[in-house]
């Protein structure tokens, strides 16, 4: 669970048949990543094949969604007219244990809290529109 | 293997950098026209010589862009080429035309992209709001950004790079000054060019440090400013060459990497594209960093100035912070670095922005830089980025 609101309603992703399962897990507070069953390594977005093999035997496996800050920013202006409202936005780059990395929001922080190689985990922040999106928190 | 250096740029055209255009509005068509006869007028040489075309995509049609241009032109050519590389467009069209040339299936190849306003449409486009607001990055259903970038709020260029530049810091420290001295040195130069956004509007270090802050750690002045322009780059065989009335630029070496969309997945966010891009033209060539007269690398941010110089080798991982420090990067100066004030002073005309950097590197080897003309210049190297260091091309360019 967790405290963050969203003042200003973000664009919401639209799941295609291949991401719908990312997507519903979110929905349930599950992080669910691709893994191929052929190379063994973990992929991120989610694909119909493989980023490093092509193989199409991809299993959906659920992670802890532990990992910390490859970079950030401070947008002090908004990114884009449908964030106006959410600046200072606190985006970021989480890598995963895993090895893979995400945008993403770091939620129910102050600024100095940003650091190269903070740890975090997942904050699943539910919206009226009904989509989860992934925000993560310090851990 | 490679390019034999036998094809050459002879004729350049641009159009003035103008942050508010109120000038005649044209059909992309028509000001690619413009600029055509506008090179072959510089080059000395006419239409009938022209059997070649590279182009961008163009308002005026969804698909067939070469073929609605050489057509519009009057053209009947043997290489259409469009090419879709962002911000290295215009360097990727410079290597692809020579690489066409001494093939020998064709002799002279127009490289235009028009960058002014087109006239308003009586019937607006209900697609043109996705493009204005994110910028680089797709809002198309079933894109990976779509899905995955903009509900963060990772959109456009601005985020994308200061995430690049947060990385580096964290890595390799930072100097925030060594940063603003690169846009301050180009804007030094955009004094000497009557062309450029900033003519007439020097800024200094501090300057830039005074500027606000969009997207930690990058100022508004460390990031280009758009604008209207336009340019063209006519490439041409030896024979051609010989007949032109300007000193040849040949092309002796290209390279080109692209290693993903958004920034978010490369391997290392710090070690960028245009290495193995700058390393490919160096062997092509048979040069190195120290044979280089000037550097005309692509700027959409002075993070990307910085990397670029690293990453092609003229210093090492981590210690560009130093060397920008230690040279004056004018063209009065010891290591000239986008001599025409580059896009950070120049201002960015759309995708145009990077065919500045091929313009201003041939006119330096051609002796027609005024002002700011190099002592000696019989060598360039002209780089292009594209989206978040998605995608970057490098040509070298030597007298002929
Ligand atoms: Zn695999």
């Amino acid at each position: 669970m967790n405290n963050t609101s969203l003042s200003v309603l973000p664009p919401m992703p639209h799941p295609t048949p291949t991401t719908e399962p990312f997507w519903q897990g979110l929905a349930e507070e599950k992080l669910m990543l691709q893994q191929c069953d052929d190379c063994k390594e973990w992929v991120f977005y989610p694909r119909t094949h493989c980023s490093h093999c092509l193989s199409s035997n991809l299993e959906w496996q659920q992670v802890s969604g532990e990992g910390e800050i490859y970079s950030f920013t401070i947008a002090r202006r908004p990114t884009a007219p449908p964030f106006a409202g959410m600046e200072p936005q606190y985006i970021a780059v989480v890598q995963l244990q895993e090895g893979v990395r995400m945008n993403t929001v770091i939620a129910n922080a102050t600024e100095s809290d940003l650091k190269v190689g903070v740890r975090v985990k997942p904050c699943f922040v539910h919206t009226p529109d009904a989509q989860t999106l992934l925000y993560f928190e310090l851990a | 293997m490679g390019l034999k250096g036998e094809a050459a740029i002879v004729g350049v055209a641009d159009y003035k950098n103008e942050r508010k255009y109120t000038g005649p509005r044209h059909f992309f068509t028509e000001q690619f026209a413009d600029l055509t006869h506008r090179a072959l007028v510089d080059a000395g040489l006419d239409k009938n010589d022209l059997d070649g075309i590279c182009c961008t995509a163009i308002r005026e049609a969804n698909m067939f862009a070469p073929a609605t241009l050489a057509e519009y032109l009057g053209l009947k050519v043997n290489f259409a080429e469009i090419v879709d590389l962002g911000g290295a467009t215009p360097v990727g069209m410079i290597w692809r035309a020579a690489a066409a040339i001494e093939m020998g299936i064709c002799q002279a190849v127009i490289c235009a992209i028009p960058a002014r306003p087109i006239p308003s449409n009586p019937i607006p486009s209900p697609t043109a709001d996705d493009l204005r607001f994110y910028g680089s990055t797709s809002a198309n259903w079933g894109s990976p950004q779509a899905e995955f970038d903009v509900p963060y709020g990772n959109v456009a260029q601005n985020s994308g790079y200061a995430m690049i530049a947060q990385r580096y810091a964290a890595l390799h420290g930072y100097d925030e000054r060594a940063l603003a001295k690169i846009a301050a040195d180009q804007r030094s130069n955009a004094q000497a060019n009557p062309n450029a956004a900033f003519y007439g509007k020097p800024a200094s270090i501090d300057d830039v440090l005074a500027s606000p802050v969009i997207a930690d750690p990058l100022h508004i002045l460390e990031i280009v400013m758009p604008c209207a322009g336009g340019g063209a780059v006519l490439v041409v065989d030896k024979a051609l060459a010989a007949k032109s009335k300007n000193r040849p630029a040949y092309i002796t070496g290209c390279g080109e990497r692209l290693e993903s969309k958004s920034m978010t997945y490369q391997d290392d966010m710090t070690r960028t594209p245009v290495g193995p891009a700058s390393q490919s033209a160096f062997a092509m060539a048979g040069k190195k960093p120290a044979d280089i007269d000037v550097v005309e690398p692509y700027d959409c941010y002075t993070i990307t100035v910085l990397l670029t110089l690293e990453d092609s080798g003229f210093c090492a991982k981590g210690d560009g912070m130093k060397f920008v420090t230690e040279h004056d990067l004018t063209y009065n100066g010891d290591f000239p670095v986008n001599t025409h004030g580059g896009q950070l002073g120049a201002g960015q005309a759309g995708l145009a922005g990077g065919m500045s950097q091929v313009i201003e590197g041939a006119r330096q080897i051609m002796g027609k830089a005024d002002d700011r003309q190099l002592s000696r210049c019989d060598t360039a190297l002209v780089t292009g980025t594209g989206g978040i260091m998605s995608e970057q091309s490098a040509i070298i360019l030597e007298g002929g």
